[in-house]
């Protein structure tokens, strides 16, 4: 009899359950911010610039170092306005690339949001509860010796590619505006 | 004269007026030659950055910092581990000296648009795959995933159960151990995979869970491996489907750092097969994981409960292991464990206490080396002559 149930839910109940919550629920998946809808949160009463900065051999030297492998790209682009800039770069995690926007009011950061997550594992890293760690950090070292944010990150179990992930973007960002102060930009 | 003087200046004055007009407009239109020029190299190099980038950037302003793609959307990736095992033995008919690359696997991930993804695992274990050799070639995870929403996924194909530690995320890179640990081989299965289909959701407090309906066990009932979990897989290799088994995990990880997760199963017929006096089992399996800073703790029980005459009468309703492993991350390239387990199987085999200790160089975040030193003592008289203490030696690496 047990069986019987078993095998009537499996065949009727569940595919109507299942398609019910697909039609119920349906949406866009993993994409949980667009890009205007970030750089409309990052500069809520201004219209940003757009500007460019290139990515010279001393500066992937660095890029790589944080990263800890090739970096390809040879220009970032990035907005700005007053003091304030936002930043999207895509870093892999374990096999898909993660789309992570990144804000900085001068060189301390302001918000850091997941705007694609694309993975099976390490969705928790766009939550608050993690995101919120890096809310005010700040670079520290030197090219020569390393860089490196200001204070612990705390990683989350089975996600610590996704983890590494934001943290490298999040220094990328902090150096490279470093480096377009540097050059007036 | 004087006012021929006069004239003559106001003809220098003006000719001198009209060289300088002169020079000043070539010099304008030589500066705005060169924003022109400017301008125009300023084109070719954001052009030849473009097509150098082609396919690197998909979006205006979207900066991939790496390209590891094959084509735009199929991703491969891989984990591979090999091992030296130096056991002694207290019989020491029963040592082990061998070198074993024990797993390399790759992976293979599509993304069809973005909703729907593809998974999946194939592993050849033990190197050398066939008829009498010691290996196998095992497809461990392939199943599609339609994200319905954003808090929610359902996964559809074969895929890897939601239950322990290793199970899911047992890169060997993730864990500490040249071996894995042997609660989440003889008690948790893993890598144990089954096919079917599962809800996984998500929300902000941090809180996960799972639900799924999949494949069962078909453990044996009598032989030397009766009762035992890890011989009941099936693999969805052609598996009995006769009786579906449900799991459901709850995970909790809203404290960065805090990992702490449930899971409950229940097999209808481990045995897959009605009247042999093995009717239905549950498996209750919680571990937690605390990482601070470079302090790291890991703990996790698992316990079957089996009903029926046959495996009430063999005395291994209940099986159960545990074990507690503390680490230290000392720097970027040097971490340290010790590991206490204790394993309460079926068979004489798979009951017993271990400890290990030893280090991991970290070459790459993704590339280690692993050393430790190992102690087994099983807890039956008829396989006391196996209990060990020895050493092991590993490479092992993910992409």
């Amino acid at each position: 009899m047990a069986d019987r149930v078993t095998t009537w839910w499996l065949r009727s109940v569940l595919p109507i359950v299942l398609w019910g919550l697909a039609s119920a629920v349906y949406g866009q998946m993993g994409v949980y911010m667009e890009t205007e809808e970030f750089l409309a949160a990052a500069f809520p009463d201004s219209e940003p610039q757009v500007e460019v900065i290139w990515i010279n051999n001393e500066r992937r030297e660095v890029l790589e170092e944080i990263l800890d492998h090739p970096v390809n790209a040879l220009r970032v682009s990035y907005w700005i306005s007053g003091g304030k800039s936002a930043w999207i770069l895509d870093e892999i995690g374990k096999d898909r690339p993660i789309t992570i926007g990144v804000v900085a009011q001068g060189d301390a950061i302001e918000m850091i949001r997941v705007l694609v997550f694309r993975e099976i594992r390490g969705w928790e890293v766009r939550y608050p509860f993690f995101t919120d760690q890096f809310l005010g950090a700040r670079l520290i070292g030197s090219e020569q010796q390393g860089v490196g944010l200001d204070r612990q990150i705390d990683g989350i179990t089975g996600a610590t590619l996704s983890v590494n992930a934001l943290r490298g973007v999040t220094e990328v960002v902090l150096f490279l505006i470093q480096e377009s102060r540097g050059l007036g930009e | 004269m004087r006012g021929a003087l006069l004239l003559a200046s106001l003809g220098m004055g003006f000719l001198s007026f009209q060289v300088v007009a002169q020079e000043t407009a070539s010099v304008e239109e030589t500066i705005q030659r060169q924003q022109e020029q400017i301008d125009a190299l300023q084109e070719q190099i954001n052009a030849t950055a473009d097509f150098l980038e082609a396919g690197s950037v998909t979006q205006l302003n979207r900066t991939q910092l790496q390209e590891r793609d094959v084509g735009s959307q199929t991703s491969i990736g891989g984990y591979g581990e090999i091992h030296y095992n130096n056991l002694n033995a207290t019989d020491s008919d029963n040592d082990t000296d061998k070198m074993d690359f024990h797993r390399f696997v790759l992976f293979f991930a599509h993304e069809f648009n973005d909703r729907i993804s593809f998974f999946s695992e194939l592993e050849v274990e033990h190197s050398l795959a066939g008829e009498g050799k010691p290996g196998e070639v095992e497809i461990e995870q392939a199943f599609v995933q339609v994200n319905l929403s954003n808090e929610l996924a359902v996964q559809g194909g074969l895929f890897v159960l939601p239950v322990g530690i290793l199970n899911e995320t047992h890169e060997p890179t993730t864990f500490y151990g040249v071996e894995r640990n042997a609660v989440e081989s003889a008690i948790v299965p893993a890598t144990w995979w089954e096919g079917g289909a599962q809800l996984v959701g998500n929300n902000a407090s941090g809180l996960s869970w799972n639900a799924g309906f999949h494949s069962g066990l078909e453990m044996y009932t009598s032989g030397s491996n009766a009762f035992r979990v890890r011989k009941g897989r099936q693999k969805v290799a052609n598996a009995v489907a006769t009786d579906f088994a449900f799991t459901g995990r709850v995970r909790y990880t809203g404290i960065p750092g805090l990992d702490v997760a449930a899971t409950w199963q229940y097999q209808s017929d481990p045995s897959a097969a009605p009247g042999d006096g093995l009717d239905d089992g549950a498996l209750i399996e919680a571990h937690m994981i605390y990482t601070n800073g470079p302090f790291q703790l890991r703990a996790l029980y698992a316990d079957w409960e089996f009903s029926g005459t046959a495996v009430e009468a063999a005395g291994v309703a209940g099986q159960s292991g545990f074990y507690i492993e503390p680490s230290w991350r000392l720097n970027e390239r040097w971490g340290i464990f010790a590991r206490s387990e204790t394993v309460d199987g079926a068979v004489a085999g798979d009951q017993f206490d271990e400890f290990r200790a030893g280090l991991s160089y970290f070459a790459h975040p993704n590339a280690v080396f692993k050393f430790d030193i190992a102690n087994r003592d099983y807890t039956q008289l008829s396989k006391e002559g196996s209990s060990y203490t020895g050493f092991n030696v590993g490479m092992a690496y993910q992409f």
